[in-house]
């Protein structure tokens, strides 16, 4: 198995078991008793022992993925034979935990180097930093109001602290840095990934269990992919692993999310967000008091469900609220969106909750085709999703699909 | 200036300069609507007569504005003001001319900055075998042309419109009728499903697009209960709700499209850029979801921001009308399908065409088309009554679909991606999937590797 080239996201899963045993092997050399010699020289500094050639090239490997990094010179990841000292990347950084380094996220780093040394990137970075300007413009703003509260919130740490992370960031993106032309950016790389990752879903490109209700006249299918269903699909389970909007758009998805934030004890940033999305899509004559509801709930000093987000963003959102409109929560919105994708999604896939979903869901079983090809079974109606306007009048147009009654599978008249 | 500065530099210009209406080259001066007014003040023509605000005299004027303030000028007035604009030396025929070469120069830095073609990086990909498809449904029930539909997020349930004027929400499943509207109008071009499945909106020539509850008591006229809600000054070619009942997007044959509120009818935001008839838009699946795309009779697709107005992109390598847009299933890329008898996809990214869906065989426009849910596949609809299924990836065509006797004007994959249905001037629609059971003699297919 070769291990040349850092990856790209799909071939990342290929390399975990290299990167475990890896990483395996790092945790023993931090062994107090049992590992490499560490000596204190302002903090903590390791010194690798070039015994013999077979450890140098494995150490050459740790620094290569960045589990090691070089003191003195940073920009230069190799291993030397020599007493330059190294330090050991926190577990944070590491490859198998790290998801694929993101644009948005390298355009923070960037923003944050700008700022602290003014303008002075070295010539790849300012060219990254063009370019990432140029493509996510229209997340420009978010980016340099991250940069500004990430390296507000670093300065309230001790200075050995904050020394210590700028140097395991700066190894972070030395190693995981996107590619640096973005005009050799392929595009066809990604529709084949997507098409790949997303094929066993298509039913008609690669048929669904247990049958297509269109060919065999059986509605298993529906029935099991219905909202309330007490055991979800494996494929079903699987899609929520794809992206985080993959997640939020299926409503059972939501849910298990939603329990496992409220053990996280963040769960008002879900119900924040579900808020601002009512306020974005509803009634335009409900918007002021929609906004006046989630300001007492969610953004208020005090309000129960307070939503941690930075003072820039929260000043500029109170001021909004002075005339409420209906995108006044936007700024918010996007920002406790992507505190949920970079921060409780990745998590909620490693949890035992998602893990024990995963291990109890089902994959259906074939639905015998029928004998007789005349004998065709019966199709039965579903109950219509107008009827939840007969219900309740104000339920039913508010809602997003959501509200959509899934089949039973009896037959009913209409 | 760095590349990235050029091109945009280009863009800018080209851009200002190409897409503006008929005799009025100066980009400062736009014709909009007043805020509050309708869209059908939103015209080219005189609407009212009086004294001009530039020379006074009594004459049919227009309402243009003027670093956002709106002024009456007779159109001798206008015209003057207009030619001020220009430098000396240059006539509308210079600045035009100008335009064309900045539009090659953008092409050809686009060219140069060119990737890998789609083509080329999935040559590694697993061709697909044999695509059998098979008619599975087919709804009899409309008097005439069948002209649009879409479908319900129960992925089962469509909603269908005609030239005759009759709309029809069907079980497709059971082929039962459910629901049948007639509206006072022929040639509903546009239908759509509320996201709640409670509610359809259609509309067509009647330049409006109105808003009928599904009422479920069987005496109910559901006429009665219609709310019209867009109103543009030509016909109504394509509408969608968005991620909601409340808020419909339109588009038009007056050039523009329009977001509604639907409670209140009030007009949200409006988006000016195409300089024909638009046919068709479809919004993005974007986690930020605030952006779609249109295309029209000016060959251009065009990408809008819906909370400003904005065209952000702009896309013209068609050499016909186009007819249908939709979007990749990730966001990333939409396709359309046109009259030069070509579908292609374009890449947001890139900002340029990726790859052309073309056969030399097939001469007929493509007036519809959609994706199957990975986004391996492209069903389009031909005027030359079949349908295409294309390989996206590999640009071959893995499939024909015969069986509608005359044109298909709408195809559209369920939601689930289970099935997915056509529409055509023979007044059916069908629903159509992949071969399973053996039996199927009724409708012909063909297979095409090619």
């Amino acid at each position: 198995m070769t291990i040349n080239t850092l990856s790209q996201d799909g071939v990342q899963r290929q390399q975990m078991p290299c990167l475990t045993k890896m990483e395996r092997m790092i945790i023993s050399m931090q062994d107090p008793d049992m590992g490499i010699k560490l000596r204190n020289q302002r903090l903590l500094i390791t010194v690798i022992p070039h015994a013999m050639t077979e450890a140098l090239h494995i150490g050459q490997l740790f620094v290569k993925y960045g589990y090691i990094y070089p003191l003195k010179e940073p920009r230069n990841l190799i291993l030397k034979a020599d007493d330059s000292p190294y330090r050991f990347q926190t577990p944070y950084y590491w490859m198998s935990t790290r998801w694929p380094a993101s644009e948005l996220d390298y355009a923070i780093y960037l923003a944050k180097k700008n700022i602290r040394k003014q303008g002075e990137l070295i010539e790849y970075e300012k060219e990254c930093y063009n370019a990432l300007h140029k493509r996510i413009n229209h997340t420009w703003d978010f980016v340099v109001m991250q940069a500004r509260e990430q390296l507000r919130a670093s300065k309230q740490r001790r200075k050995a602290d904050r020394i210590v992370l700028e140097c395991q960031e700066q190894a972070y993106w030395l190693v995981n840095r996107p590619p640096v032309s973005t005009a050799h950016y392929p595009p066809s790389k990604r529709y084949v990934k997507y098409c790949e990752q997303y094929q066993p879903h298509d039913p008609i490109m690669q048929g669904c269990l247990p049958s297509n209700p269109w060919i065999t006249d059986d509605i298993m299918f529906w029935n099991m992919h219905s909202e309330t269903v007490a055991v979800p699909t494996k494929l079903r389970v699987e899609r929520w692993s794809f992206s985080f909007m993959e997640l939020l758009n299926d409503s059972m998805g939501r849910k298990e999310f939603l329990t496992y934030l409220e053990k996280e004890f963040s769960a008002e940033n879900l119900c924040f967000w579900q808020a601002c999305e009512d306020v974005r899509h509803g009634e335009t004559s409900k918007i002021p008091e929609k906004v006046d509801e989630v300001y007492k709930q969610f953004l208020a000093p005090g309000a129960s469900r307070w939503v941690n987000i930075d003072s820039k963003t929260m000043e500029k959102t109170l001021e909004g609220l002075k005339r409420p409109h209906r995108f006044v929560l936007d700024d918010a919105q996007m920002h406790i969106y992507f505190l949920m994708k970079k921060d409780s999604y990745p998590r909620y896939l490693k949890s035992e909750l998602y893990k024990n979903l995963l291990a109890r869901a089902i994959v259906p079983q074939e639905t015998k085709k029928s004998v007789f090809p005349f004998m065709r079974r019966q199709r039965h109606s579903s109950p219509s999703p107008a009827l939840a306007t007969q219900i309740g009048e104000d339920d039913g147009k508010g809602k997003n699909s959501n509200s959509v009654k899934s089949n039973s599978g009896t037959a009913s008249r209409l | 200036m760095s590349v990235s500065d050029w091109l945009l530099f280009l863009l800018v210009r080209s851009l200002s300069l190409a897409s503006l209406p008929g005799s009025i080259p100066f980009s400062s001066l736009q014709v909009q609507p007043q805020p509050d007014a309708k869209m059908c003040d939103q015209t080219f023509l005189a609407i009212t007569f009086g004294p001009c605000d530039s020379c006074g005299l009594n004459k049919p004027l227009m309402n243009i504005y003027l670093k956002n303030e709106p002024i009456n000028y007779c159109s001798l007035c206008v015209e003057l003001m207009a030619c001020q604009g220009l430098a000396t030396g240059e006539t509308i025929h210079t600045l035009k001319a100008e335009s064309e070469s900045l539009k090659t120069k953008l092409e050809e830095e686009r060219a140069k900055l060119h990737d890998v073609e789609l083509h080329q990086v999935a040559e590694k990909v697993e061709a697909l075998g044999q695509f059998v498809m098979k008619t599975r449904r087919t709804l009899k029930g409309h008097g005439n042309k069948v002209l649009c539909m879409d479908w319900c997020r129960d992925k089962r349930r469509i909603v269908s419109s005609s030239q005759d004027g009759k709309v029809i929400v069907w079980d497709a499943y059971t082929t039962n009728k459910e629901h049948a509207v007639t509206m006072p109008c022929t040639w509903v071009m546009a239908c759509a499903y509320a996201p709640s499945g409670c509610a359809v909106a259609c509309g067509g020539l009647d330049n409006k697009c109105s808003v009928y509850p599904l009422s479920l008591d069987k005496n109910e006229n559901l006429s009665a209960k219609k709310k019209s809600v867009a109103m543009h000054t030509n016909y109504l070619s394509s509408c969608s709700f968005t991620n909601s009942d409340m808020q419909i997007l339109t588009s038009s044959g007056d050039g523009t499209c329009a977001l509604w509120d639907v409670e209140s009818g009030q007009l949200l935001q409006s988006f000016h850029g195409h300089s024909a008839d638009v046919l068709s838009l479809n919004l993005a699946p974007s986690e930020t979801g605030n952006t779609f795309v249109s295309g029209g009779c000016d060959k251009k697709a065009n990408v809008w921001d819906m909370r400003s107005g904005q065209n952000v992109q702009s896309f013209e390598t068609h050499e016909s009308d186009i007819n249908s847009v939709k979007y990749y299933p990730s966001g990333d890329a939409f396709a359309t399908g046109s009259d030069d008898a070509t579908c292609r996809l374009y890449d947001l990214r890139a900002d340029r065409e990726v790859a052309i869906y073309s056969k030399e065989s097939i001469i007929f426009g493509a007036s519809s088309v959609d994706f199957s849910l990975s986004g391996r596949l492209l069903f389009a609809g031909y005027n030359d009554y079949t349908i295409n299924v294309w390989d996206v990836l590999k640009g071959t065509r893995v499939a024909i679909l015969f069986g509608h006797e005359n044109r298909v004007s709408t195809v559209r994959v369920s939601p689930d991606g289970t099935a997915f249905c056509s529409g055509s001037w023979d007044n059916t629609l069908r629903s159509h999937s992949q071969v399973g059971c053996s039996s199927g003699k009724w409708w012909r297919w063909r297979l095409n590797g090619s």
